[in-house]
């Protein structure tokens, strides 16, 4: 009471209750009301069937597509039949163990990254060690591995390498484009602007069939690039565009001040670029970079039109399956919810991140 | 005049077609401790950031400890090394804590080990008051604290001079005096050559060698503080102290 002797005032009450916090985010005034009404009336519209089909009248057991088709709900036997062509797609189906370990051990490399335990020098060791085991897994051809060629690779393991790798080339080079952009000397000012302006100006799908199509017809013969690596390739080189310009909006955000600070200490430009400007560039814009990444792991889907064999194509593989027709809609609700945990970790990892990272320096 | 560490002849510089600083000329000695005052847009600023190429001159010649500023990088950062600058502004880092942001020159361009530039930047920690606030980030700082701090980081370089551009003008009132008190003990102690843009009076009658006074990118008049303040010469001079002394 003696905190405000003044006017003897108590602070206002923390609305705890459940009540006072129905009234006050859901009835506050007539259009809330009227929004609540209508809101709450189509949930329960729409919940007692979403549940039913999902579950209650599902099929979770059936063995053929006839007896799934007696259900009224969601046929899940048609997943537990085809989950392996949708996870693996046509890899061997007797070495289908080897992508799920390298799945695991890739997943388990970058939840590694994540963690701030394992920032150490030693990092890029446990990638280089993570990736030969993935590569060693995948292709196999020695120590009683069968060969397995990359062509037949499919489903999530490749979903989840070219999402990694293309992340990880991606982010240095559109960070190099957008200090590139930034530079005083002309041509690499230019080069950069012309770069990031032609790939963004150019849907992902038509550098995927560039890459494909149109890049063979340029190399020598006889000299190919592997498929994969060509989509891969493709895959970087559009999201370094979209990365250059969010990083540069983070370098913009950095204060004269910054750069004027670690000048007058005598850095030089990369040094001052690597330790002053970067570091806090970067952390402006960890929302809109997951965004990209984000997107950019939902747009490897596109590789099937190129026919390669990712989690989405898999998925069309399982639903053409003339044994089992008419079950796609379980097929998709399946990946989806496949891509939905990959992109919401990665989410709630940058919120984490950037709460971590926040040092209290309002500007 | 073999003695001066820093030389300017006949300095101008324009932005634009605004004519910033004209024709300057100044010689500063060795231990040197000058201040600058004037009204504000007359330049005194530009031209100490010219001595750190912070901006660049585009006629005559400046000379820092016997090295001409010319568009070289690696005359530019060698004399960064030895020229440290405290801004209005503080421009500390703010994704670093204190000690990180008092190491990190030393480290990275003095090329010390770590152990080293820490024990250097608690030693200046010290000087400055501040010590405990090592671990902290600037951010969680008051406005003196952090204009402290960015002290220290300059002192850690080791510099042979100091330029100081308006290193209170940001702050509080009340924390004017604990910033003021660090310069001044660094004067009294440490004999480095200072360049001090401040409308401080009273620092600059206890401290400075020398008070300069610049209006429209020229240097009007010259002096030491006594007579400086007590019988200003030029016209100008008198209006401008008629108007900070009230």
């Amino acid at each position: 009471m003696s905190a405000h002797p003044t006017t003897g005032l108590l602070p206002p009450k923390a609305t705890t209750s459940w009540l006072a916090w129905l009234k006050e985010g859901l009835f506050s005034s007539p259009l809330n009301i009227l929004l609540t009404v209508i809101v709450g009336w189509i949930l329960v519209m729409a919940i007692p069937a979403m549940l039913d089909w999902l579950i209650f009248d599902a099929d979770f057991t059936s063995d053929t597509a006839q007896g799934c088709r007696q259900a009224q709900g969601a046929c899940w036997a048609f997943i537990a039949e085809k989950h392996r062509l949708i996870l693996f797609g046509v890899y061997p189906y007797d070495e289908q163990w080897r992508p799920l370990l390298a799945s695991v051990i890739l997943v388990g490399a970058l939840v590694c990254s994540a963690v701030r335990y394992f920032w150490k020098p030693w990092l890029p060791v446990l990638w280089v060690v993570a990736l030969s085991a993935v590569a060693f897994l995948m292709w196999g051809g020695v120590l009683g591995l069968t060969y397995v060629p990359n062509d037949r690779w499919g489903g999530l393991p490749v979903t989840l390498i070219l999402s990694t790798f293309g992340i990880a080339f991606a982010f240095p080079f559109g960070v190099l484009l957008a200090l590139g952009r930034r530079s005083h000397m002309p041509a690499i000012k230019s080069l950069c602007v012309i770069y990031i302006e032609l790939i963004r100006g150019v849907p992902l799908i038509s550098l995927l069939f560039m890459s494909s199509v149109m890049l063979p017809l340029f190399l020598p013969a006889g000299f190919g690039i592997d498929k994969l690596l060509r989509a891969q390739i493709a895959i970087i080189l559009f999201a370094a565009a979209y990365i250059a310009e969010t990083v540069r909006g983070g370098l913009q955000a950095i204060p004269k001040g910054q750069y004027e600070g670690a000048d007058s200490l005598g850095l030089s430009y990369w040094k001052q670029t690597r330790l002053i400007i970067l570091p806090q560039a970067l952390k402006v814009v960890i929302p809109p970079l997951v965004g990209i990444f984000i997107s950019l792991f939902k747009d490897t889907s596109l590789v099937v039109i190129i026919g390669i064999f990712d989690l989405t194509q898999a998925a069309k593989a399982a639903i053409a399956d003339a044994a089992w027709r008419g079950f796609s809609v379980e097929a998709y609700v399946f990946i989806a919810v496949i891509y939905f945990i990959f992109c919401f970790a990665i989410s709630r990892y940058s919120q984490s991140l950037e709460k971590h990272l926040d040092t209290g320096y309002r500007r | 005049m073999s003695e001066a560490i820093i030389r300017l002849e006949n300095v101008n510089k324009w932005y634009g077609q605004f004519h910033v600083l004209r024709d300057l000329n100044l010689d500063v000695a060795k231990g040197e401790r000058i201040v600058i005052c004037g009204p504000s847009g007359s330049g005194k600023s530009t031209m100490i950031r010219c001595i750190n190429r912070l901006e660049e001159h585009q006629q005559g010649r400046i000379v820092v400890d016997g090295t001409e500023l010319t568009n070289d990088l690696r005359h530019i950062e060698a004399i960064r090394r030895d020229v440290g600058m405290v801004f209005q502004h503080f421009n500390l880092f703010p994704h670093l804590t204190v000690l990180e942001n008092l190491t990190l020159g030393p480290i990275w361009v003095l090329k010390k080990s770590k152990a080293e530039a820490e024990a250097t930047a608690m030693k200046y920690l010290e000087r400055v008051r501040i010590p405990d606030q090592a671990r902290k980030y600037p951010g969680q700082l008051s406005g003196g604290q952090q204009q402290r701090v960015a002290i220290a980081r300059s002192l850690c370089m080791s510099p042979k001079i100091m330029l100081f551009d308006e290193p209170t003008s940001a702050l509080d009132p009340e924390m004017v005096k604990e910033v003021l008190d660090v310069m001044v003990s660094l004067a009294e102690e440490s004999g480095m050559t200072m360049l001090c843009v401040t409308h401080e009076m009273g620092f600059a009658r206890k401290v400075a060698d020398r008070v300069i006074f610049m209006d429209r990118g020229e240097i009007i008049e010259q002096n030491t503080p006594d007579a400086f303040f007590d019988n200003p010469r030029h016209e100008r001079t008198q209006l401008f102290l008629q108007q900070i002394l009230h």
